[in-house]
């Protein structure tokens, strides 16, 4: 076991995290490429005021109308993507790994409220998956895509809380956690997750378009 | 659920998908995907989280509760997401259900964008289905038969010059006996406005034409209208794909301006052109901006309130409610300019509409919908139920619509659902209450 705990920590750690930064550096820059070359229209009109306007409406909770029009998914994405970042980034487990491999270390999470906000990820993956099944207009466009990214953000939050309150064998789970966790890690430039790498740049294409040309509103 | 179960029998679909083969159809939708899109596309396929929050966002989606297949996303997944995920390799009865899908159940209004925390623009991706589908020669007979217009005689309405020239003389020339020294100038150059309309203005509503010469020769502006093709300031081939025709539409109208080296345009009470000449048909030609300045008819008529030209008799009978038309709402922010000149105008409430401004919603006729012909109409109503909800909980009985198309679609669903309320352009209300040489 301790092999395989050599072997996900290291290898496939540092194989994760390449496929994670180089591949979003990869999937930036060339899609950057191709907005030059191909999208010159909308390019030419980005704005960063009109950009940071329009991030910024939209990350406060209910002050878009589409927020205000569904509480429910407002409530859980908002308090699901907090927690998301907040949890892997401020875990004392996460940052004595980064102490222990590169002596870096900072401000960390209680565990108990790393572990309340795991159940809320849980909770919030659930409610995502219930609406996949149950909501008309949700279930009618979701896709095999769908369910995988959903799977993929789901899985290391689970093993995660399996391995801290040792429920099965602690040795297979922290195993299982690491390699969830890598595989999140390395799904995120090629999967749906790469709403994570372009919406902030979709977000202020609309913001741009709206603010400088349209004078409206966007949210 | 789906297009596929409601298809409506239309002669131009029909006839453009019996000339289809999957090798054409395979090699168009490539020739466009690959041509013509990029990194906007690209992004709005793959980050689209299928979330649904879109769902609430359209007048159609909400007019059909419990169809999903209407929701913003839904006509995505059936249409583009299809042609991306097999490659363009899809049959001729698939492209006619997508070609009726994306000219007659999406008015392009963009009031999902309200909806998207990503910022996806359903709108273009619906703009690029109809692409696809006018480069496969599959659209509906009766928009198709208006870009044809255009291509021929560069207006909508297959006015001919002579018909043009000859509708504004017989405007003036009506004109004369209330306002005595009216005249429309024709090709005036240096002249400070160049005023433009669209094509169904000379051909079927001409007293606009009349209210508007009445309004500029009262306010004492300087202003021409082109004795030649430019005038029409419309583009159905903006709508139907034909980008091609849309560009040489726009560049006929401004050069038509440059020639007579007018100061500016403005332009009548009509909201698809305004996206046209300000947002779409200039890009297309590599303007960022008009070359010649454009202002839309609320604009205008906000100015002349501002200089003092527009001197009222009395004040229009309220209370009144207001349309918000998404071209020039959602298009260029006139909300409160158009607040400002109802203020203006009407005696009375203004009782609004809940949502309204740039919130509002679509009068399911725009982008090209209502061209789109009478075997389309009942679909077009049916999918607009909540406007007529909103518009009877305002319990009013004028309806302040500063646009052609939510004039027709509007006209529509208050005549089907028996609202009993009349519409009003500005220019009618302007015109009815003015200051008259005779008064």
């Amino acid at each position: 076991m301790n092999a395989a705990y050599e072997f996900v920590t290291g290898p496939l750690a540092w194989l994760a995290w390449g496929i994670f930064l180089l591949g979003s550096a990869y999937r930036l820059y060339s899609m950057y490429q191709l907005a030059l070359k191909k999208d010159a229209p909308s390019v030419s009109f980005m704005d960063l005021g009109f950009s940071l306007r329009s991030i910024f409406n939209w990350l406060i909770p209910f002050n878009a109308l589409g927020w205000r029009k569904s509480p429910v998914m407002t409530v859980t994405t908002f308090a699901f993507h907090l927690c998301l970042i907040a949890v892997p980034v401020f875990l004392v487990a996460h940052v004595t790994l980064w102490t222990e491999f590169f002596g870096i270390s900072y401000a960390t999470l209680p565990d108990n409220v790393a572990d309340i906000m795991t159940l809320v990820v849980l909770a919030a993956c659930l409610v995502f998956a219930g609406r996949r099944l149950t909501q008309k207009e949700v279930a009618y466009i979701t896709t095999g895509k769908d369910w995988l990214a959903l799977t993929i953000v789901t899985l290391p939050f689970l093993t995660g809380f399996l391995a801290y309150h040792q429920v099965f064998d602690y040795q297979v789970m922290i195993v299982a956690h690491i390699v969830a966790g890598e595989i999140m890690l390395a799904a995120i430039p090629f999967t749906r997750l790469s709403h994570m790498v372009f919406a902030a740049f979709t977000r202020a294409y609309m913001g741009s378009e709206f603010g400088g040309v349209r004078h409206a509103r966007d949210w | 659920m789906g297009i596929q179960e409601r298809l409506i029998e239309d002669v131009g679909l029909r006839r453009g998908v019996s000339r289809l083969t999957p090798e054409k159809i395979e090699k168009t939708i490539g020739a466009v995907l690959k041509g013509e899109t990029g990194a906007r596309l690209a992004t709005y396929a793959e980050t689209c989280m299928r979330c649904g929050l879109c769902a609430e966002a359209c007048h159609f989606a909400l007019s059909h509760p419990g169809d999903p297949s209407f929701t913003p996303a839904g006509k995505v997944h059936q249409t583009m997401s299809v042609l991306l995920d097999r490659k363009g390799r899809v049959d001729p009865d698939f492209i006619y259900g997508m070609a009726q899908l994306a000219y007659t159940e999406c008015n392009l209004c963009r009031r999902c964008v309200h909806f998207c925390p990503i910022g996806i623009d359903t709108a273009y991706i619906i703009s690029v289905v109809r692409r696809i589908c006018h480069k496969l020669g599959v659209t509906p007979q009766y928009i198709q038969d208006t870009a044809h217009s255009h291509s021929a005689v560069f207006n909508q309405m297959w006015v001919k010059d002579d018909e043009w020239t000859d509708s504004l003389m017989w405007q003036e020339d009506e004109a004369r006996e209330e306002f005595p020294g009216l005249r429309i100038p024709l090709d005036k150059e240096g002249a400070d406005i160049y005023y433009s309309v669209i094509a169904p203005e000379p051909k079927f509503r001409t007293q606009l034409i009349y209210q508007a010469a009445a309004i500029l020769h009262m306010s004492g502006k300087d202003w021409t209208m082109p004795a030649h093709s430019g005038w029409d300031n419309s583009d159905m081939c903006m709508f139907t794909g034909d980008f091609e025709m849309m560009g040489r539409l726009k560049r006929r109208h401004f050069e038509s301006a440059q020639k007579l080296k007018v100061k500016r345009i403005v332009m009548g009470e009509c909201g698809h052109a305004l996206r046209s000449v300000y947002d779409v048909g200039n890009r297309w030609l590599g303007y960022s901006y008009p070359p010649v300045p454009v202002i839309h008819a609320v604009e205008f008529y906000w100015e002349l309130i501002q200089e003092g030209r527009i001197k009222l008799v009395k004040k229009f009978p309220g209370p009144v409610t207001i349309q918000d038309p998404c071209n020039i709402v959602r298009g260029k922010g006139l909300q409160q300019k158009l607040r400002e000149v109802t203020r203006f105008l009407v005696e009375g409430d203004i009782v609004e509409m809940h949502p309204n401004m740039e919130h509002n919603f679509c009068c399911a006729a725009g982008g090209g919908v209502i061209n789109c012909g009478p075997p389309f109409k009942n679909q077009r109503v049916a999918g607009n139920t909540v406007k007529a909800e909103q518009l009877k909980a305002t319990g009013v009985k004028t309806v302040i619509t500063p646009c052609h198309n939510c004039h027709g679609g509007l006209h529509d669903i208050i005549h089907h659902h028996k609202l009993g309320m009349e519409l009003k352009f500005l220019s009618d209300i302007i015109y009815e209450c003015m200051e008259k040489p005779e008064a």
